[in-house]
């Protein structure tokens, strides 16, 4: 008897900690989210009312910004991805004794504090930086051109900071490719482009489906690099459920704006992964 | 870049395979170099601004010192908030690490009705934006009465800590080869001693990794540290607020410090790794 129940007691304790603090939030803030403010109360006091009008409103009022973000997110994802598969796969198959090494530098620079290097690129990129003067003088962008406080900025920061989340699983799944899969490919008279595009893409994709989801996710509910980076015109949702939260103790719309977002990211792995796994993959 | 290269005026001689394989390999070379080196421009960018004679704000090169790094703590807040980092990091990866390494188990090793379940209550977690589980924990707080602060804070990262246990020990545990364990049980160890002497040591570099990356997750977050921290400063919000005024170059030196610490450590990994295979 004692065998059935060793799994779950072993959960107990760290299911209980989820269930507390993830589930039960979760739960808490769906509630919170049809609230209206109490009449006569002071700010930040509302009751349930159950007004789902709070989730339109919220959408219709910030659109834009919710476009922005997915827009971002999907344009820094895309890049990280065409940056991150050559270096993942010269990782894994032309490094040879340095692998290891070569898997600790792409790490190493997350060690730094994330905030620090976005400041960094902040400040590289700034006015006062080199990138801009050089840029200039070559006549390559106009004196009142800046790369700071742009959309350009934003992701850049935003493909910058999550590129390790692409990299590391797309290496996992390259390295496990058998060398040999790619020699009878070229035994067989494909040509390098062919090999890459009827073997190893495709055995690859469980790297790619994992690391585009790691990248997008966090991605899309980013506000330090638009915080950062960026100025009004390139706020993300994040940045107004921020807002929502301190600044103007909106609860019930910073509730909403949040639900929608996790919804509309929740539908769209699932879409993702299903169109990843069953089209691509057969 | 790969315009240069694919010029084709430069070497016109070996048009055979041995050209086609020296092409493709010093491509990847240059395409290495390129790609390391947009990893560590910023790096590098703090690590330099370590050394400056800044005064205040950290905007312009004026001079070397090494005055920021003889004080870190030089500049005011900023080690009240590497000390609050460094001791939430500690509480956190404690917690996190012995709940989440009891599922990994959990899952790893027995059969059990709701594993599935399991598992989807460990990627949820994962698949959720930091700003949902912070703005949502925080809702949480406020109902209870609970004023945001440095416990909070700690509980939050707890909770975002665990899954990525979970996922890591598990993994380390699937690796396992269980004729081990049977080996033990032949040779009468009792399932405790077996589970003591066999299968915790073989799963402890799979718990020592997946603390560290709870420590360094924990160290390194700010969206929901933001939300659930209240006034208790920690180091990415001391950077977030001074980064409108100018950073002090101080905050330079412990990035620049934690950089080389953390790969210290993870170098000194590999080599125990390495000795321990021969």
């Amino acid at each position: 008897m004692g065998k059935i129940r060793t799994p779950y007691l072993l959960l107990l304790p760290g299911f209980g900690f989820l269930f507390t603090f993830f589930i039960l939030p979760i739960l808490n803030l769906a509630q919170t989210s049809t609230q209206t403010p109490v009449r006569g109360g002071d700010t930040g006091q509302y009751e349930q009312t159950l007004r789902f009008q709070n989730y339109i409103d919220a959408f219709v009022e910030n659109k834009e910004q919710f476009g922005r973000s997915f827009i971002y997110a999907l344009i820094a994802t895309v890049l990280a991805l065409i940056i991150s598969y050559p270096l993942a796969y010269a990782i894994a198959f032309k490094s040879g004794k340095y692998k290891n090494f070569l898997l600790v530098l792409v790490v190493a620079p997350f060690f730094t504090s994330f905030l620090l290097r976005t400041v960094a690129w902040k400040q590289i990129l700034g006015e006062e930086g080199f990138v801009v003067p050089t840029l200039r003088n070559l006549g390559i962008i106009s004196e009142s051109t800046t790369l700071t406080s742009t959309s350009f900025a934003v992701v850049m920061g935003m493909t910058y900071n999550f590129l390790p989340f692409m990299t590391l699983p797309l290496y996992a799944s390259i390295d496990r490719i058998d060398p040999r899969t790619l020699e009878a490919s070229g035994d067989l008279y494909a040509n390098a482009f062919t090999t890459f595009r009827k073997v190893t893409l495709p055995l690859s994709m469980p790297g790619v489906v994992a690391g585009t989801l790691l990248t997008f996710i966090p991605a899309a509910g980013d506000y330090v690099n638009a915080a950062i980076l960026g100025s009004p015109n390139t706020k993300m949702i994040g940045n107004v459920i921020e807002s929502r939260y301190f600044k103007i103790v909106d609860y019930p719309t910073a509730a909403a704006l949040s639900f929608t977002l996790m919804a509309a990211i929740l539908i769209l792995v699932t879409v993702y992964i299903r169109k990843a796994g069953t089209e691509e993959l057969v | 870049m790969s315009k240069k290269i694919a010029d084709p005026t430069i070497p016109k001689i070996p048009v055979g395979a041995k050209f086609q394989r020296w092409f493709g390999r010093n491509l990847i070379r240059v395409y290495m170099v390129i790609a390391f080196t947009y990893l560590f421009i910023p790096v590098a960018y703090t690590f330099a601004f370590s050394f400056n004679d800044s005064g205040k704000s950290n905007l312009i090169w004026k001079g070397f010192t090494l005055n920021n790094w003889r004080n870190p703590c030089g500049a005011p807040e900023v080690c009240t908030a590497l000390a609050n980092s460094i001791k939430i990091g500690f509480l956190a990866t404690f917690f996190a690490t012995i709940l989440g390494t009891m599922i990994a188990f959990a899952i790893g090793r027995h059969k059990f009705k709701g594993r599935s379940t399991s598992n989807l209550l460990i990627f949820l977690p994962m698949a959720t934006p930091e700003i949902v589980l912070g703005a949502s924990l925080l809702s949480l707080f406020l109902v209870f009465k609970i004023n945001p602060g440095f416990w909070p804070t700690v509980i939050a990262h707890v909770m975002f800590c665990i899954s990525f246990v979970v996922v890591t020990v598990k993994a380390r545990i699937a690796s396992l080869d269980p004729r081990l364990e049977q080996a033990a049980m032949d040779l009468y160890a009792n399932e405790f001693e077996t589970f003591r002497r066999v299968t915790l040591p073989l799963v402890a570099p799979g718990i020592a990794g997946a603390a560290l990356l709870a420590f360094s997750l924990s160290f390194d977050d700010f969206i929901i540290t933001n939300f659930n921290s209240g006034t208790v400063s920690t180091f990415p919000k001391f950077v977030y607020t001074a980064a409108a005024r100018g950073i002090p170059a101080q905050a330079n030196v412990i990035g620049s410090g934690m950089f080389f610490l953390a790969l210290a450590i993870v170098i000194a990994g590999q080599f125990v790794n390495r000795r321990k295979a021969r």
